[in-house]
């Protein structure tokens, strides 16, 4: 399908992450217009107005976000969360290594609309050709004018650092990492205090994800009405949706929020692969619910999405054939909570060794009618329990599995083994 | 120590407001130089940002990416997340664990190579993925593992 792109701009363009070809396809221009035409808490309202929510997963309004910023007059900082690591996501790595100007260009003008004065791009550390890439961008813009002090005669000044993380999916929690960024382990803080108010060595401090920054160049660009005639009143504008898994054509698809499912998964993404029935849909990343077939017309938004008993989250979406086994499946997935879990709260800690060690149990057909009530109960020992968001997120696709496909765990259990073999791929690519 | 060791301490301190943020940067920096983070490293680093052995070794210890082990020359992550695993990430596995006659988590007898599963790598649309050295190999399949083992590193991305 032939689209229009706006966050993931030019991404056809040849070396578009390189300054002079920025520059020539309208580059910095939305730099200018907001220096020179708007005051920073005009821009705040701006994007109040444009409602732009969170996209990193938790959908917070960006806007009410910067707005929490206390005016005590302590220095600012604008921490920029490119850890991306949740499973089945990869919008950012896109814009990071593709298009890094753009989210430059977005964080001068976010940090100027903010004041802060000083910048931080905490980028994962597996991604090492994107953090090259930041770097260099990082370098042109100085070179330009874009940082350092007085940009473009405005008065205003940033200072822009990229930091490279180590390996910790929890360092995309904000405030593990801040932990990082500060030189620890990434364990969570307790909030209260939220990092608006005593973030970064102790600061005031706006944490946006890497999608959410690239909105800002468009939204000064094409204007709030502009955002907000796409998508829904709660959920207005653009989101990019990463579809990965048994599909046509995984990729980045970036489309007006409400856009149905289906048309996200048929059209965008070419539909299922050849003779495959779609089982299952992870809509946000594999920390929500699964999604069943007949809810392949919920529009994607964050209510709709909310209401069809999934969540939006980073739009990480995850399809599942009917050649997947569902066992398996959320066996992998608990695995990865077990493996990224920092190990501070004992609930999600031990529970997901545990739930990890009896979907493996299960999935090799060694598993008892008794196990299905273990998980459940683990699971509800989890839920809620701990410090932050990593043990509820192990239990989306675990608790929504065990609703959607009993009768498959079951399976696993009367047979004593895998009704599909205990591999979660076939023939199709080997 | 090495003698740029403590200059590279002072680069990394003067970037940021905080010293204790440069302890990442100089633990990448010098682990990209060394191989590894040896407890010797450990102490090293310590003294020059004025801070404990042992709190060096708990932040180190904390994130996958730095190897207080040795490690082969090239290091070979298979992502094995769920979006891989769908597109085949654990034959992947197994092709390099014969190839290489180690498994998971081990180091060629010649130091050459190392094996080490990656969470979910951030790239699903190029599944199965492959990093070498954390750069990353998409769509692997039998004849890009040959390329992968075998060719001179400047490698593609994405």
């Amino acid at each position: 399908m032939s689209q229009q792109y706006y966050l993931l701009r030019n991404r056809e363009v040849p070396n578009i992450d390189e300054m002079p070809v920025y520059l020539a396809h309208g580059g910095y221009q939305a730099l200018r217009k907001a220096l020179n035409d708007f005051k920073p808490e005009e821009l705040v309202d701006m994007v109040k107005k444009s409602g732009l929510r969170g996209r990193g997963g938790a959908g917070f309004p960006t806007g009410m976000k910067w707005g929490f910023l206390p005016n005590d007059g302590r220095k600012r900082y604008l921490v920029v969360n490119s850890d991306e690591a949740e499973p089945g996501t990869f919008k950012d790595r896109e814009i990071i290594e593709h298009n890094p100007h753009q989210l430059i260009e977005g964080i001068i003008i976010s940090s100027y609309a903010t004041k802060a004065r000083e910048a931080f791009i905490y980028c994962r550390g597996e991604f090492l050709f994107g953090s090259e890439q930041l770097k260099r961008a990082v370098r042109e813009a100085y070179e330009q004018g874009f940082l350092g002090e007085n940009i473009l005669g405005s008065g205003f000044s940033l200072d822009l650092e990229v930091y490279r993380g180590a390996g910790a999916y929890i360092c995309g929690e904000e405030s593990a990492l801040l932990e990082s960024l500060e030189g620890k382990r990434g364990n969570p803080r307790l909030k209260p205090p939220f990092p608006a108010v005593a973030g970064l060595y102790g600061g005031p401090t706006v944490i946006n994800n890497v999608e959410t920054i690239a909105n800002v160049p468009v939204i000064v660009t094409k204007g709030a009405d502009w955002y907000t005639s796409m998508g829904t009143a709660k959920s207005p504008g653009l989101k990019i949706f990463s579809v990965s898994g048994r599909v046509q054509r995984p990729g980045n698809y970036e489309i007006p929020l409400a856009t149905p499912l289906r048309t996200l998964i048929e059209d965008y993404a070419g539909g299922m692969l050849p003779g495959r029935q779609l089982k299952a849909v992870i809509p946000g990343g594999s920390s929500v619910p699964l999604m069943t077939p007949d809810k392949l017309d919920t529009p994607l938004d964050y209510e709709s999405i909310l209401q069809a008993g999934s969540m939006l989250g980073s739009g990480g979406c995850i399809v599942l054939d009917d050649h997947v086994c569902i066992v398996g499946a959320t066996a992998r997935l608990v695995r990865f909570y077990r493996e990224e879990s920092c190990g501070k709260c004992t609930p999600c800690r031990e529970g997901t060794y545990w739930m990890t060690d009896v979907l493996d149990r299960l999935e090799h057909g060694l598993g008892t009618p008794e196990d299905l009530d273990t998980l459940a109960d683990v699971a509800d020992n989890i839920g809620g329990k701990c410090f932050c968001p990593l043990g509820d997120a192990s239990l989306g696709v675990l608790v929504s599995a065990l609703k959607y496909f009993r009768e498959e765990f079951e399976a696993h259990v009367a047979q004593h083994a895998c009704p599909m073999g205990e591999r979660l791929y076939d023939t199709i690519n080997n | 120590m090495k003698p740029e060791w403590s200059q590279w301490a002072q680069e990394a301190k003067k970037q940021f407001p905080e010293a204790n943020s440069s302890l990442l940067p100089l633990l990448h920096r010098i682990q990209d130089a060394e191989g590894w983070l040896s407890d010797e490293t450990i102490h090293d680093v310590a003294s020059l940002l004025g801070l404990t052995p042992q709190y060096v070794e708990s932040v180190a210890s904390f994130y996958s990416l730095f190897y207080r082990q040795t490690v082969g020359k090239n290091v070979i992550h298979v992502c094995v997340g769920l979006s891989c695993a769908l597109a085949g990430s654990d034959h992947v596995m197994e092709e390099l664990e014969h190839k290489l006659g180690i498994r998971e988590g081990q180091t060629t007898p010649d130091g050459e190579y190392t094996l080490l599963e990656a969470e979910c790598l951030a790239a699903c649309d190029l599944a199965p993925v492959v990093q070498r050295n954390l750069r990353f190999r998409g769509r692997v399949d039998a004849t890009k593992l040959d390329a992968l083992l075998t060719d001179d590193g400047k490698e593609v991305n994405s």
